[in-house]
């Protein structure tokens, strides 16, 4: 009770001192040459209210304290303790209240880490952020307050929806936030810059840090919530264009163009006008993308109490936001015509731009994808949904340039690349790659064109990374990882979505059940009582077509508080193929409803994401240390 | 003379005009396709006619209606009004139940017969799609 109000308290602090940092800011943007030393001071006040302020509400949750509706909603006397913290941020109000924290300590970071920045470009980019922190503010306080006082005090909660009590689950959503909080850093320094005319190469130079870093954290964050689903929903796969992953999706693609699109800028300073939209553009579907999720239109885990006041309040905020930046953009921008720079054919940049082209493609699909059945349903009343072959359709057939130019593109050179200079063996592994692409799908029965060409050029890149790794003079460990790690993804899904089969049947204890690649039996089901689930543990028996036998144990968890019913898959896991097993209780009916699934290659599908991020480490980790 | 430079941004922008025009075109194209509609059964009783696209059903499973089979499982959903029958293979979720919300996939063999090919999770006890509670008339 006492950690709720202290909690409450320190936020409406936290409040007033963006208050105090922006009058000072003002104050001292036209006055002296170096920082009033107050404004660190008072930065680091406000994080440490608002860091007091969450672990005010962490240890109400540790507490049980039920007099916070917050805790009452989503928490639970027998929930094991580590449930009990990770529900902190597992709903609505926790998880903007963390929002919130990672939004102040971003900022004090890039205060702190910017001393060779002018001072004016350092100031402004407070005060936008403290805007954007102002709006988070308000919008907990008004809207979502974690700290609501409840009486009577009741003796029990509701607890955490059991598929979110999840090690996974407990740190995906702050990896995530740190991805989506950082674009907002790019936000408010591109605004600062485009006013200060300071959008230049030093400038590019400083924040390639923050885009890395977003970066880096929002493909983690996106990897995490991919094996999640793979394991605890049951579906077995990885990626299913659930309108809430696309949603994180878009920022990605956005800030993946970002990211290369600011070499060219720190290079050749052109573009200038287009890493800003991008800048602006990442930020705002992050917002998006938090509307869309927290505003219950979207149906999903994701989806906590559905209450349109919280949408309206994150709409008006975000038009606020674009609106800003659009004025801005149009009033303060103007293109540096001083350099003209011609662009050849056959350069780094033509490569990057060419990157970036297909990015916007990419996100254009999934952005109409995931909108237009919202769109459709307020217009008409009319409901639909978009599948997964809309999204296959649209984007595989564009991957097969896209990769080329990938494998391509960082073998030329900046600004021009004497043709003649391209290495024989980018011819050599053309023919190759196009042999055992042709080789492969034909002894497995599946040449038809498309996948011959998309398995060429993925193996083509494949092959070009590798042999860069070999190559004696080459600079950029990152970009190699990177592109690496993409060929080894397509890969790894190509053949993860060719040789993957799946058996779904209903089984009663003790059946035996034969299909052409081998036999499930079922031997007996045991039943545990847990903490706070009832634990039914199925024992199956596999035997491939190889006559490999595999255990397999799935559980079914029905959790008391609230009461729900979860399947917990059981997976094998092996260099070459997943063996998934899941089972289902149909209620009221002695069948078992079991769904085994050998999914080919499933884990490089997580090694090759994890991969990119190395890559992105990688470059961060250099950048870090040219300072 | 600056012709060619002018030249060249013409045609720059030329390209990107046209794969804006084509992408969004094909994006259209497939959306046309690829969209499953919502249906409620007692929409699906006034259809005029039935094609063989993909559909989505909402609505109650009928108390007593779960019949499960070894390779399928066959139920009634209804909205109160009307029911449709439906069969389906594949896996199902843990909160499938009578008398609990339910939405299927599938395409439609006549107006009271549903081949679903996917039935939709429901994430706690509580929760109904706002599919079903609308097809339910919000009850």
């Amino acid at each position: 009770m006492l950690a709720s109000q202290i909690g409450y308290y320190s936020l409406v602090l936290g409040l007033f001192f963006s208050i105090f940092i922006i009058s000072i800011s003002i104050k001292n943007f036209n006055n002296n040459q170096i920082i009033d030393n107050r404004i660190f001071s008072l930065s680091f006040l406000q994080l440490l209210f608002v860091l007091i302020s969450f672990i005010g509400l962490i240890i109400s949750f540790i507490n049980s304290d039920f007099s916070n509706v917050t805790v009452f909603n989503n928490s639970h006397t027998t929930k094991p303790l580590f449930y009990k913290i990770s529900g902190t941020w597992g709903n609505h109000e926790g998880s903007l209240l963390l929002w919130l924290l990672v939004l102040t300590i971003f900022i004090f970071l890039f205060l702190v880490k910017s001393k060779k920045q002018p001072k004016k470009y350092r100031i402004l980019t407070l005060l936008f952020q403290q805007i954007i922190i102002i709006g988070f503010f308000l919008f907990v306080l008004k809207t979502s307050n974690p700290f609501n006082y409840l009486f009577p005090i009741p003796s029990e909660g509701l607890g955490l929806n059991p598929i979110l009590q999840d090690p996974i689950l407990a740190i995906h959503p702050p990896i995530l936030y740190l991805g989506y909080v950082g674009s907002s850093i790019i936000f408010s320094s591109s605004l600062a810059a485009v006013v200060l005319k300071y959008v230049s190469k030093e400038w590019a130079k400083h924040i390639k840090i923050w885009i890395l870093i977003a970066w880096i954290f929002l493909t983690i964050g996106i990897l995490l919530g991919s094996i999640w689903a793979y394991y605890e929903l049951g579906w077995g796969g990885f990626w299913f264009w659930d309108p809430v992953e696309n949603v994180s999706l878009m920022p990605w693609l956005c800030l993946t163009a970002l990211l290369h699109c600011i070499l060219v800028l720190e290079k050749k300073l052109i573009l200038t006008s287009w890493v800003i939209i991008l800048s602006i553009s990442t930020f705002t579907l992050s917002m998006s993308g938090t509307f869309l999720v927290r505003s219950g239109i979207l149906n999903s885990v994701h989806t906590f109490a559905n209450d349109s006041e919280r949408g309206i309040f994150i709409l008006i905020f975000l038009f606020i936001l674009i609106f800003i930046s659009l004025i801005i953009f149009f009033f303060f921008h103007n293109e540096q015509k001083k350099i003209q720079s011609k662009i050849n054919l056959f350069s780094k940049e033509t490569a990057i731009i060419f990157n970036n082209w297909f990015m916007m493609y990419f996100l254009s699909v999934v952005l109409i994808g995931t909108v237009y059945p919202i769109f459709l349903d307020v217009l008409t009343g009319v409901k639909i949904s978009v599948g997964p072959p809309f999204y296959h359709k649209l984007i595989i057939p564009f991957l097969i340039p896209f990769l080329i130019i990938m494998s391509i593109g960082p073998n030329l050179s900046w600004i021009k690349t004497n043709l003649k200079k391209i290495n024989i063996s980018l011819i050599f592994f053309f023919i190759i790659s196009l042999v055992i692409s042709f080789v492969i799908l034909k002894k497995n029965n599946q040449s038809t064109l498309i996948n011959t060409v998309l398995l060429f050029a993925s193996l083509y890149l494949f092959f070009v990374t590798v042999r860069d790794f070999f190559n004696k003079n080459f600079k950029s460990y990152s970009q190699k990882i990177g592109h690496f790690g993409f060929s080894l993804l397509i890969l790894s899904i190509f053949f993860n979505s060719l040789f993957s089969s799946e058996i779904i049947i209903n089984l009663k204890v003790g059946e035996i059940y034969a299909f052409e690649k081998g036999i499930i039996k079922f031997k007996k089901v045991e039943t545990f009582n847990i903490k706070n689930y009832k634990s039914i543990v199925g024992h199956f028996e596999i035997e491939d077509d190889k006559k490999n036998l595999i255990e397999l144990k799935p559980e079914v968890r029905i959790y008391n508080q609230p009461v729900t019913i979860t399947s917990e898959a059981d997976i094998k896991t092996t260099l070459f193929s997943d063996k998934f097993l899941v089972m289902n209780v149909v209620k009221d009916h002695d069948f078992f409803n079991v769904r085994y699934q050998s999914k080919a290659f499933m884990i490089w599908i997580w090694i090759s994401t994890l991969l990119l991020a190395v890559g992105g480490i990688f470059s961060l980790i250099r950048r870090l240390n040219e300072k | 003379m600056y012709g060619k430079k002018v030249k060249l941004r013409i045609l720059f922008i030329l390209l990107v005009f046209a794969s804006v025009v084509l992408s969004i075109y094909l994006i259209l194209k497939s959306l046309e396709d690829n969209v499953v509609y919502f249906l409620s059964p007692s929409e699906i009783k006034n259809l005029k006619e039935i094609n063989s696209n993909k559909i989505r059903v909402g609505g109650m499973v009928k108390e007593t209606s779960v019949i499960v089979k070894a390779n399928e499982i066959n139920f009634i959903i209804t909205d109160f009004k009307n029911e449709i029958n439906v069969s389906y293979v594949g896996s199902v979720p843990n909160l499938f139940e009578e008398g609990k919300g339910v939405v299927a996939e599938g395409h439609l063999k006549d107006r009271s017969y549903l081949k679903a090919v996917k039935i939709l999770a429901k994430h706690d006890e509580n929760y109904m799609p706002p599919e079903v509670k609308e097809a339910l008339g919000g009850k």
